[in-house]
């Protein structure tokens, strides 16, 4: 079956055998999108986290069938490194991974939180932020998270006066 | 003449228990048919019937009294912390259809249907006995406002309910266990015990 869908705006079809082969699968051996991490293929760890119309997914989980005609952003499509988005600004600053392989699911969860809660509290991030690190950078992360809710919103406040 | 009148007495006897081994019906294949069939069940049976399906863990998971979903055959709380958050459906950047899609996931083990959720606060049954589950959930007050032709419906055609009886494998790729009645069985016992009026017996 072919299934059609924008992914960090670029349009894409892929033809795939099984339509509920994971979309984590087409992103990294399809699409060649490594920044999306397998992690437990459970849907319990978080690694492989992106968006899809905005929403955090957990892409092991998510059958590539339902991506037909869906938005969907990855790590790579948040910023750039000349461009970062504020999520990966604060992440820089705080200086938060240590073996980096989970970071960028939670800067993927934290991209959705913040779209939709710009000034998250430390009961949010709780609530929002489940992921898994083994090397426990949470402490950082959600230093990191305050961060990139200021930078967001110096970031509005700018674009508003350059409007 | 006494003697003549005793053979004759003893002829007719003799007559009569042949004819009456000779009517006897034979019931070597007699059976007790047993009382299980739709149509056969009292209201009280259907009621039992349809409460052991509304009282196993696919049910009651996600009917929980602490905000907290539960998961699998031990309903242990959901793992990660997840709670009911906003609207039933999780937080704003966690959500249930973070994981949860609208079917199961054969790869990860996530179970999935349409619409899924926790069922509202007031419609709690972990706790309860099959008597008050059944009183909760024909009220209004607690039912969300359902009427019983509503919530017929949902027992018996929301396709969230009926994933109880698709619920796929989990995490290990182990099939979930079913609920102890199949479909047809328990939608004729929900439909029989609502024919009667829905009538709760006493506990």
């Amino acid at each position: 079956m072919k299934i059609s869908f924008t992914i960090n705006g670029t349009q894409q079809t892929v033809e795939v055998v099984d339509g509920n082969t994971p979309l984590l699968w087409v992103v990294r051996d399809v699409l060649d999108l490594k920044g999306t991490k397998f992690g437990c293929g459970k849907a319990a760890c978080g690694a492989c986290t992106l968006h899809v119309d905005g929403e955090a997914v957990r892409s092991c989980s998510y059958a590539v069938k339902f991506a037909e005609g869906k938005t969907i952003t990855t790590i790579e499509g948040l910023g750039t490194k000349e461009n970062p988005h504020p999520v990966q600004q604060a992440w820089i600053d705080e200086v938060v991974p240590q073996c980096g392989y989970c970071q960028p699911g939670f800067m993927m969860a934290t991209a959705a939180l913040l779209d939709k809660n710009p000034n998250p509290t430390d009961e949010d991030i709780d609530n929002n932020i489940i992921n898994v690190c083994r090397c426990g950078t949470y402490y950082r992360m959600r230093k990191a998270i305050h961060k990139a809710a200021e930078l967001h919103a110096l970031q509005e406040d700018s674009e508003i006066q350059n409007s | 003449m006494k003697s003549k009148r005793s053979l004759i007495f003893i002829f007719l006897l003799a007559v009569g228990l042949l004819l009456a081994n000779s009517i006897e019906p034979d019931t070597s294949n007699y059976k007790v048919l047993t009382n299980d069939l739709p149509n056969e069940m009292t209201s009280e049976q259907a009621f039992h019937k349809m409460m052991d399906v509304l009282t196993h863990e696919r049910c009651v998971n996600c009917h929980p009294k602490d905000n907290i979903p539960k998961q699998g055959d031990d309903s242990h709380p959901h793992y990660f912390g997840m709670q009911r958050g906003d609207g039933n459906l999780g937080y704003e950047a966690t959500k249930c259809t973070t994981c949860h899609q609208t079917e199961n996931n054969p790869y990860s083990g996530v179970p999935g249907a349409p619409e899924w959720s926790l069922a509202p606060s007031q419609m709690f049954w972990e706790g309860l006995s099959r008597f008050q589950i059944a009183a909760s959930m024909m009220d209004p007050e607690r039912n969300g406002g359902r009427t019983p032709e509503e919530t017929l419906h949902h027992l018996t055609e929301h396709a969230l309910v009926l994933w109880a009886w698709t619920p796929g494998v989990d995490a290990e790729g182990n099939p979930r266990e079913l609920p102890p009645v199949p479909l047809d069985e328990y939608r004729a016992a929900v439909e029989k015990w609502f024919e009667e009026g829905h009538i709760i017996p006493t506990e």
